[in-house]
């Protein structure tokens, strides 16, 4: 959202430049606060790490060394594994989200639909009541076998009711009756309608609900969590997480190889390796950031207008 | 799905209940099976979706009976012997229960009031920056922890809180301060978690405080102004009372999920270290904890129900208080 555009001729309407300094002085400050632990990871991670020893976490490493990353990289296997993992998961995962709320959205935001009350007030109400953690664990487990299966990744974020609302609120105001009529007339078939009309006319909403869903199957571990063992289907942020509780995660390859876990974790860098694999996790998003955030700010000021 | 669309003979061209005269329905049958034959493509629509929704929403819900049964895998859901409420007896005679209710409440309340405190401020001065790209750029970078995920947050708290980490090497020096052992150190950590939550989310709260006054007329300032009035004085006067239903919104709708906590913020950030967990558990973390770790599932169940009924209400009545401020925000 751009901040509104203050008409200049009146000069009284801004703040005076003094105020204005001390406004951007402590905004310069925060701002550091938001992106000073980043650079901290980064530099704990190229840390040699006898330094890192004696001097603890600093921003000045006072020797570098890229022990932590080559150490990752022999590895490189498991890692690539994990952004598969992740990337397939993000991928499948969003465009169903995308279809799936798209086709809910549209025949609760129709008029024409006798039955829109009844569907809408079953996807909302999820929003209201759940039967919680323990059954829905098991049922996930027992009684659909999921666990260690990837589609235990991706189904329970398909549908989620605040995105359906979104999407409906957009339909309704943004899709009059008067053009589906037309397009019903001239004989088009409500899927037809709905691939040539509806979605090309929702791309701001689909872009929305992609960018929120891929966020969110990004940023997933508790998924992971709860239904993966086997280490083959970890993704990205899980492996992390790994990564942070113990060292043996990522050195198991080496422990196994060389038959003594002690002897192979001595010779490891411990503190910078887990702080170069939240660097290799962070990465892709900080890159991606600047392209994301415009849309994402937009996408939710479209769900807040209405959210 | 998009290949349904040939199968689907293009019989919808008939006239649907909205577009013809009212009077139509009067001598047409109004049944399930004639909506389900008119409106097809509809229902072939919401088939998948539908069915994944009551898959993963309604199956659980009838799983609440585990709640009051003794719940064992072999027999399932039906089979366990019902336990009356034990569970819940376990439950609130623990000292847990009391805890972790606390925990919830209290921690939810402070992220309530600081966030909105917060997000207003920051909005209100990003709004009055004299440079408009300076502004963005700082709304920008603000914006940014919102999209990490929480085991990210997790190693930046890391860093920091380590025995080896930034603040017992460095910050202790420059400040001549006692090193801390923060993972064992329960007493800071409504603290910190405050901290880190307001951290990670008050971009969002600043996005949608911005877009609010971003809809404000022009005139009222431009009126204000040949009336004399002064940048505090159209900031008390003209933007605030404006952003104000929105901030009414934003806390019912917040205080509606107040027994719900963002699982990430509790279970990553103190790293499950145990000597935090009288002052870092939550209802969630509980839950998961009992479900997983413990492998108690009537305690789990019962603590999970005990959630969803209480939140249930809590919702119903913050939507029932949003309708009263403002109708286009109630959600049901």
């Amino acid at each position: 959202m751009k901040p509104k555009k203050i008409n200049e001729s009146l000069s009284l309407n801004s703040i005076s430049p003094t105020t204005n300094l001390i406004i951007n002085a402590a905004f310069i400050v925060y701002c550091i606060f938001c992106i000073a632990p980043l650079i901290l990871v980064f530099m704990v991670s190229i840390t040699d790490q006898t330094s890192l020893a004696i001097n603890g976490y600093s921003f000045f490493p006072s020797k570098t060394s890229f022990d932590a990353y080559r150490y990752l990289f022999n590895d490189v296997e498991k890692l690539l594994r994990s952004y598969g993992v992740t990337i397939f998961t993000c991928v499948v995962g969003t465009f169903f989200c995308v279809l799936f709320t798209m086709l809910y959205a549209y025949p609760i935001s129709r008029k024409s639909f006798k039955y829109r009350n009844f569907f809408s007030f079953f996807m909302f109400f999820t929003m209201l009541f759940q039967g919680g953690l323990v059954p829905w664990y098991i049922m996930y487990t027992k009684y659909l076998h999921l666990q260690d299966n990837i589609i235990a990744l991706i189904m329970p974020a398909v549908m989620n009711a605040f995105y359906v609302l979104i999407a409906k609120t957009f339909f309704t105001i943004n899709l009059p009756d008067s053009v589906l009529e037309a397009a019903r007339i001239d004989g088009a078939s409500e899927f037809k309608i709905f691939y040539t009309i509806v979605i090309p006319m929702s791309t701001p909403v689909i872009a929305t609900i992609a960018l929120f869903s891929f966020l969110s199957y990004w940023n997933d571990w508790y998924l992971c969590l709860l239904f993966i063992n086997d280490p083959q289907y970890y993704n990205l942020q899980y492996s992390m997480y790994q990564a942070l509780r113990s060292l043996q995660f990522l050195t198991s390859s080496l422990a196994s190889a060389s038959g003594n876990t002690t002897s192979a974790l001595a010779n490891v860098p411990g503190e910078t390796l887990r702080m170069a694999m939240a660097i290799i996790g962070i990465g892709p998003i900080i890159f991606a950031y600047p392209f994301f955030q415009r849309y994402f700010i937009k996408g939710l000021t479209i769900g807040a207008v209405k959210g | 799905m998009t290949t349904n669309a040939s199968t689907t003979p293009d019989v919808n061209i008939t006239p649907n209940a909205s577009t013809a005269p009212k009077k139509k329905n009067f001598w047409k049958k109004t049944g399930f099976i004639q909506e389900l034959v008119k409106n097809k493509a509809m229902f072939l629509m919401l088939l998948l979706p539908f069915t994944l929704v009551f898959v993963n929403y309604y199956l659980p819900m009838f799983g609440v009976i585990i709640a009051f049964k003794n719940f064992n895998y072999s027999d399932g859901f039906l089979g366990s012997p019902w336990s009356g409420l034990e569970n819940f007896k376990f439950l609130f005679m623990s000292d847990a229960a009391w805890q972790i209710t606390r925990n919830t409440i209290l921690y939810n309340l402070f992220f309530i009031v600081l966030g909105l405190i917060f997000a207003v401020l920051f909005a209100l001065a990003l709004n009055e920056l004299r440079n408009k790209f300076a502004a963005r750029l700082y709304q920008s970078i603000i914006f940014l922890p919102y999209f990490l995920s929480w085991v990210v947050v997790a190693y930046l708290a890391l860093a920091f809180l380590d025995p080896n980490g930034f603040f017992n090497k460095t910050i202790v020096n420059i400040f001549n301060l006692q090193t801390v052992d923060w993972y064992a150190s329960p007493q800071y950590w409504p603290y910190i978690l405050v901290l880190i939550n307001l951290w990670k989310n008050i971009g969002y709260g600043i996005v949608i405080y911005i877009a609010g006054i971003s809809g404000i007329d022009q005139e009222y300032y431009e009126a204000a102004v040949l009336d004399g009035a002064s940048k505090l004085q159209q900031i008390r006067y003209i933007t605030i009372p404006f952003l104000i239903p929105f901030m009414i919104v934003t806390v019912i709708i917040n205080l509606g999920n107040i027994f719900r906590s963002d699982f990430g913020l509790f279970y990553q950030i103190p790293m499950q270290q145990g000597l935090l967990a009288p002052s870092t558990e939550v209802l969630d973390t509980y839950i998961y904890k009992a479900l997983i770790m413990s492998g108690d599932l009537g305690m789990s169940s019962a603590a999970g129900l005990y959630q969803s009924v209480i939140g249930f209400f809590t919702v119903l009545i913050a939507n029932w208080a949003v309708g009263k401020i403002s109708k286009e925000n109630k959600i049901f």
